[in-house]
C-alpha cells in the first residue's frame, strides 16, 4: 500500500505509523512520487523541502520508535508561504520577498517541529495574501485541482489545491477575508478560520493584523481539530494572542447535533446566488436538520455592507503594514537608485505587483487627511454593527450555516481586470473576520459541471468545539469530502 | 466624490509609490469604480456607534522590562541587500 498513502489523513496515517505498519519516511517518500506526479498541473508549491522532509521523518522515526509520537509525527504538511520557516525561503508570493530566508520561525511551525510534523514545502498564495484566486503571485497562478482552467481561489489557493490534490497530507493557511474558507470550498477540502486570537501570528507576514489569523486545510474534519490541537494557545510574542485554555478539539466529534439550534440568514440566500451553490446548501441544512439539529431563520442586516467595509480596513491596514517594504534591511532593492527617496519609490515599485499596489493606494487614500472621517472611521463603525448583529444572532441560535461563497471556481482570467467584481465574491466570508469569529468551509456537493460546494458554519467567539462538531456530523452522514479530483 | 488622476499621483508620493501615465490612468478608473462602490456605506446610520479597530477588545499586552534572547547582528543583516560591518547600507542621504 505504500504507493498510496499520499491519499491518506493525518488520523490514518497515524494509526499506520503507531502500529508499526509503515515508517515516516514511506509517507514522505508516496508524497513526493505523487508531487512529482501531478504538481506541474497543479503548481500548489513555491519551494520543496524534500531533503529536510527526509531528514524530519527520521527523527519522527526515533520519537515513533522510543513511543513518543504526536498526532503528527512523520506526518507531511504543506504550509502557506506567508509564514516565516526558518532556513527556508519565504516569499509571501511576491517579488520583493523572493529571496528572503527568515531567521527564525513562526510560532505555528515552532509548534509543529515540537511534535514532529514534517515539511513538504511552501505553498503558493496571492501576493501578500492580497486575492481571492491565487492569480496574484509573482510565481504564477495555480491551477485547481478539478479543473485546471479554473482557478483554485485564494489567496490560500496552494495550500488548498496542495490538499486536494494530494501533495501534501494537509496543509496550514491564512484568512483575512475569507482566505482559507474559500479556496477550501472551490478546491472541495476543509478549511477552518480560528477565532481572533486563538492562534499565535508570531512570524506570519502582516497583511491586515485586525483581521488575519492562521488555520488548518484538511482533507477532514478530524484532521483539521488535530492542527487545532498543535498549533492554538497563548504566545507572548502576540501581543493580540488570548490567554484562555486549549481545549481538546477532537473530543468535539461526536458526530451529534442534536439540541443545537442552526440560525439560516436571509442575506445570505441572494438573488446572485448560484443555482447548484443554493441547492446544495439547502439540502445540507435539511440533512443537519435530519441529524437532529433545530433550524431557525435569523437575521443579519448588516451584512450588505461587510465588503464596503472590509475593503476599506483590511487595505488601510496593508497599507501600514507593507510600509516596512523600503529596500533597506531586507527584501528587494531596485539597482537603478542613486538617492535615498528614489530607491524606495523604485523598490517598491519594482518589487510589489499591481493588485498589492493597488490596495496600498486604497489603503493610503482612506487614511489620507480629509478623507479619514468618509472611509476609515466609517467602515470601523459597520465594522461595530456588523458585530452587533452577529451578538444578537448568537442569543437564537448556536452556529449560522451559510454558502462558504456565492458560486463554484470562476475561470482562470476572468476576474483579472475587474477588481471590484473579485472582492464582492467575498461577501460571505468578510463578515466572520471583520466580527473575529470561527469559521469553517465543509464540502457539501458539486455543481454540474464537477466542481465542489462549500457549507460554511460560522460560530461565537472561542466556539471552535461546537463549529467542528457539526461539521463532522455532516461530513460523515454525506461523505462529500471523500471524493478527490481525477488527476493523473 | 470623485478621484483625479491628480489625487491618485500625490496618493502615490505618500505611499512611495511610482506609476507611468498608462498605470495612472488605469488607476484612476479602478479607484474611481472601488470608491463608487464604498458610497455604500453612507446609507448606514452611525450615529453614535463607536468604531471597532479589533474584532475583540484587547488591552496592553506588558511584560516585565527584562533583557530576552533576541536576534543577533549577523542573522539581522543576512537578508539586507547592502550592508557594511554591523550596519545596513543606503545611498548617501545628505550631499556634503
Amino acid at each position: 500500500m505504500g504507493d498510496e498513502l499520499f491519499r491518506l489523513t493525518i488520523h490514518e496515517l497515524h494509526g499506520l505509523l503507531t502500529r508499526k505498519e509503515i515508517r515516516a519516511a514511506e509517507i514522505v517518500r508516496s508524497v513526493f512520487d505523487r508531487i512529482d506526479a501531478v504538481e506541474d498541473n497543479v503548481r500548489a508549491y513555491i519551494t520543496l523541502t524534500r531533503d529536510l522532509a527526509l531528514k524530519q521523518a527520521q527523527e519522527a522515526e526515533e520519537e515513533i520508535l522510543g513511543g513518543s509520537a504526536g498526532p503528527l509525527t512523520g506526518i507531511p504538511l504543506a504550509i502557506k508561504d506567508v509564514l516565516c520557516t526558518a532556513g527556508t525561503a519565504t516569499s509571501c508570493g511576491s517579488k520583493i520577498l523572493a529571496t528572503f530566508v527568515p531567521p527564525y520561525d513562526a510560532t505555528v511551525i515552532t509548534r509543529i517541529k515540537a511534535e514532529h510534523g514534517v515539511f513538504v514545502g511552501k505553498t503558493n498564495m496571492d501576493e501578500f495574501a492580497m486575492g481571492s484566486s491565487t492569480e496574484t503571485s509573482f510565481f504564477g497562478p495555480v491551477l485547481n485541482p478539478w479543473d485546471p482552467a479554473r482557478v483554485p481561489g485564494g489567496s490560500s489557493g496552494g495550500s488548498a489545491a496542495a490538499v486536494a490534490a494530494d501533495e501534501c497530507i494537509a496543509s496550514l493557511g491564512t484568512d483575512t477575508g475569507g482566505s482559507i474558507r474559500q479556496p477550501a470550498a472551490y478546491c472541495g477540502v476543509v478549511g477552518l478560520k480560528p477565532t481572533y486570537g486563538r492562534v499565535s501570528r508570531f512570524g506570519l507576514i502582516a497583511y491586515a493584523s485586525s483581521l488575519d489569523q492562521i488555520g488548518p486545510v484538511t482533507k477532514d474534519v478530524e484532521d483539521a481539530a488535530i492542527l487545532m490541537n498543535c498549533i492554538s494557545g497563548y504566545d507572548g510574542r502576540d501581543s493580540t494572542s488570548v490567554n484562555r485554555d486549549v481545549p481538546d478539539y477532537t473530543k468535539a466529534l461526536t458526530g451529534d447535533v442534536k439540541g443545537l439550534t442552526l440560525g439560516i440568514p436571509g442575506e445570505y440566500f441572494i438573488d446572485g446566488l448560484d443555482h447548484d451553490v443554493a441547492s446544495a446548501v439547502r439540502t445540507a441544512i435539511r440533512e443537519l436538520e435530519r441529524q437532529g439539529a433545530t433550524v431557525r431563520e435569523i437575521s443579519l442586516p448588516h451584512t450588505q455592507y461587510a465588503v464596503a467595509a472590509y475593503y476599506l480596513i483590511a487595505p488601510a491596514e496593508a497599507s501600514s503594514n507593507l510600509a516596512r517594504y523600503d529596500g533597506v534591511t531586507y527584501g528587494y532593492r531596485s539597482s537603478t537608485a542613486d538617492n535615498l527617496q528614489h530607491m524606495y519609490e523604485r523598490s517598491r515599485s519594482e518589487g510589489f505587483g499591481p493588485e498589492v499596489k493597488r490596495r496600498i493606494m486604497l489603503g493610503t487614500y482612506a487614511l489620507s487627511a480629509g478623507y479619514y472621517d468618509a472611509y476609515y472611521k466609517k467602515a470601523s463603525q459597520v465594522r461595530t454593527l456588523i458585530r452587533r448583529d452577529f451578538e444578537e444572532a448568537f442569543k437564537q441560535c448556536d452556529l449560522i450555516v451559510t454558502p462558504t461563497v456565492p458560486a463554484p471556481a470562476f475561470k482562470l482570467g476572468e476576474m483579472m481586470n475587474d477588481p471590484l467584481s473579485m472582492y464582492l465574491l467575498d461577501i460571505f466570508t468578510v463578515p466572520a473576520n471583520l466580527a473575529g469569529l470561527p469559521g469553517i468551509s465543509v464540502p457539501c456537493g458539486f455543481d454540474q459541471n464537477g466542481l465542489p460546494i462549500g457549507l460554511q458554519i460560522l460560530g461565537n467567539f472561542f466556539e471552535e468545539k461546537k463549529v467542528l462538531g457539526c461539521a463532522y456530523c455532516f461530513e460523515q452522514t454525506t461523505q462529500w469530502h471523500a471524493r478527490r479530483p481525477p488527476l493523473e | 466624490m470623485k478621484i483625479t488622476k491628480k489625487d491618485v499621483e500625490h496618493v502615490a508620493t505618500l505611499a512611495r509609490l511610482q506609476f507611468d501615465d498608462e498605470e495612472l490612468d488605469l488607476f484612476t478608473h479602478q479607484l474611481n469604480d472601488i470608491l463608487g462602490y464604498f458610497e455604500k456605506l453612507q446609507q448606514v446610520d452611525t450615529t453614535n456607534v463607536e468604531p471597532s479597530t479589533h474584532a475583540v477588545q484587547l488591552t496592553n499586552a506588558l511584560r516585565e522590562d527584562i533583557q530576552k534572547e533576541s536576534l543577533s547582528a549577523e542573522k539581522s543583516l543576512q537578508n539586507a541587500p547592502d550592508s557594511e560591518r554591523s550596519y545596513f547600507k543606503v545611498p548617501k542621504i545628505i550631499e556634503v
